[in-house]
């Protein structure tokens, strides 16, 4: 058997194909531990039911996932009506997991409930869905009549990809978070620049990386492209899962295994980094960004909306009163997220500075509803994408990503800074 | 398969994402393909849907598709009429959407670049393109451009019509 990375051992269990391996660019089919989707699920099911007939059964209630969190609360009937649909759905074919709106972002609540053990493949209908490679497992986002197709024959087609291994080493400077490992990791390998390849992550800095700062890591993976974004179970994994009990080996990368990159970064003398309109890509050290006044900070969404973003975000807006032109929008990843922010204090700072609380979800991060910005306003965001359009207006706009204490320290100034006011 | 080039449509910025394609504002409204097509590209070229006609092809550079999943990305071109994307590359979930809507595409920076440069007059003489996808060729005017040819899977897919054909088969074939 030819060295496997970790994603080939990954694909290699989920085909059955274990004790042969695979090789890259090798077409394997799979069936999934889990398979996630959100508000889509309503227009998945219209799809999955032309596939099977009005009377066709799911293949595998158990299996998948469903989360509402893109539109929640609905900010109107069409929106609603749509939720209708998937609950219908859902009741009809006796899907075991559902997350009723308000549970938060399907890319928190799945690890959170215990549906990623290491080792699995993960299949998603979002972009996003390569967060789940912080637990060890394969997250791999698929489209919706892909979905429709897995729920109905429990199986997909997935083309074996090649690996990129990055290094990092070094311990994080004061204000500087994964956030901004992960966008300079992004400024080097470009938007494009892992397109159908599978990331692994090693060094030094990684085995002091918490599951929440991982996930940041995992989930921007989707930004450059990637099929995937993993890190190999280590003694942090382990702890996070003793909650579960999972049973499982611990899986490495052959020593043989081959690479068609290597990114190796010393992170101890990194700055603030921020990825500047209207592309994931264009990220400069906070440093050469000229002054730039914003009208709204988000803080929230599946990239950075944990416990501890929202309490780096406390501590620098304790006693403090965000800058009187700023909006600052907060929102929890998810309810149990919340519930903790509230018994910690957390959430009292942020209120008491200004912020505005809502209901544990996507929010604004893709426009529909929650907080969208005016054409000639903008934004700086702990999100993971910059569009045009994205935060609702496509006009004379702007959306800057940046870490959450990047965000917090911008809302007190008025103008994006990491420099405390 | 062979297009008329009716109109190219040439985007050759690199890294189109599914956002300006088809608005994250309207993703979660059940809307029809006829419906999605009134919104493809509005915030990225807002003559499109007026202009654009049944046949059109879509020429574009490096990673079309970028970003979210969303596969009205797909169908709304296709809605809209766009028989064809040449690109010099594409996202890896745009075409995967795009072999499961059997929208083709074609991976050629020579002929994204090619088309580019002489869109002039490959417009005015309504200039034809044939695609082979069996065998990864484009042809235009005297020019030959072979492509990548899909996978087994893929191009199975593909040709069934897509994956809702493709599955209906699968389900028929295993009950
Ligand atoms: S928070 Fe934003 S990026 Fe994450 S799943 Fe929701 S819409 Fe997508």
């Amino acid at each position: 058997m030819v060295g496997q990375t970790l994603i080939q051992k990954i694909l290699a269990k989920a085909s059955g194909k274990e004790t042969e391996g695979v090789v890259e660019n090798e077409i394997v089919f799979v069936s999934p531990h889990r398979i996630l989707s959100h508000d889509n699920s309503a227009a998945i099911s219209k799809t999955f039911y032309k596939m099977v007939g009005p009377n066709g059964k799911i293949w595998g209630p158990e299996k998948i996932f469903i989360a509402l969190d893109h539109a929640v609360p609905p900010p109107d009937a069409v929106k609603a009506g749509n939720h209708t649909v998937i609950r219908k759905f859902v009741k009809d074919q006796g899907i075991k997991y559902f997350y009723e709106g308000g549970t938060g972002i399907c890319h928190e609540v799945l690890p959170a409930k215990g549906h990623v053990p290491p080792n699995v493949v993960i299949l998603g209908s979002d972009s996003h869905t390569t967060t789940h490679g912080a637990f060890g497992a394969a997250g791999i986002p698929i489209g919706r009549t892909e979905t429709a197709s897995v729920w109905a024959i429990g199986e997909t087609w997935l083309k074996v990809p090649e690996s990129i291994k990055i290094i990092l080493d070094g311990s994080l400077p004061k204000g500087v978070y994964a956030k901004d490992v992960i966008l300079e990791i992004i400024r080097q390998i470009t938007a494009a620049g892992a397109t159908y390849n599978s990331i692994e992550f090693y060094g030094s800095s990684v085995k002091k990386l918490s599951m929440s700062e991982r996930m940041t890591l995992s989930n921007l993976t989707a930004e450059m492209g990637a099929k995937a974004g993993i890190f190999p179970v280590d003694d942090v994994t382990d702890e996070w899962n003793k909650q579960f009990g999972f049973q499982y080996d611990r899986i490495t990368a052959d020593e043989d295994a081959k690479y068609i990159k290597t990114l190796e970064l010393e992170v101890s003398n990194l700055t603030p980094r921020i990825a500047k309109p209207h592309k994931v890509d264009n990220v400069v050290p906070i440093e050469e960004l000229g002054k730039t006044t914003i009208d709204v900070a988000l803080i929230g969404t599946c990239t950075n909306g944990r416990l501890d973003d929202l309490e780096i975000a406390a501590n620098i807006l304790k006693d403090k009163t965000i800058h009187p032109n700023i909006r600052l929008l907060v929102y929890p990843a998810s309810q149990e997220i919340l519930l903790q922010a509230t018994r910690e204090g957390i959430l009292e700072i942020l209120v008491a500075a200004g912020g505005q609380i809502g209901v544990p979800a996507c929010g604004p991060c893709l426009g529909a509803y929650g907080g969208c910005i005016a054409s000639g306003e903008k934004a700086i965001s702990s999100a993971n994408r910059n569009f045009k359009g994205r935060m609702g207006s496509k006009e004379d706009t702007g959306i800057y990503l940046a870490s959450p204490a990047t965000v917090a320290k911008s809302a007190l100034a008025g103008y994006i800074t990491a420099e405390e006011s | 398969m062979r297009f008329k080039s009716q109109k190219i449509w040439i985007f050759p910025e690199d890294d189109i994402n599914t956002d300006v394609i088809f608005p994250g504002r309207y993703t979660y409204e059940p809307l029809t393909p006829d419906e999605m097509a009134r919104h493809a590209l509005e915030d990225y070229d807002s003559k499109f849907i007026e202009e654009v006609e049944e046949g059109d092809i879509i020429v574009a550079g490096n990673n079309f598709g970028a970003g979210s999943s969303r596969e009205q990305a797909v169908t709304c071109l296709q809605a809209a009429g766009i028989s064809c994307i040449i690109a010099k590359s594409f996202a890896r979930i745009y075409f995967r959407n795009a072999i499961n809507q059997a929208l083709p595409l074609v991976i050629s920076p020579e002929c994204s670049d090619f088309i580019t440069k002489n869109k002039k007059n490959l417009l005015s003489s309504k200039e034809k393109i044939d695609v082979d996808f069996d065998n990864g060729l484009l042809k235009i005017k005297d020019k030959v451009f072979s492509f990548p040819k899909l996978d087994d899977q893929a191009l199975q897919i593909f040709k069934a019509g897509g994956l809702v054909e493709y599955t209906k088969t699968r389900l028929k074939k295993s009950t």
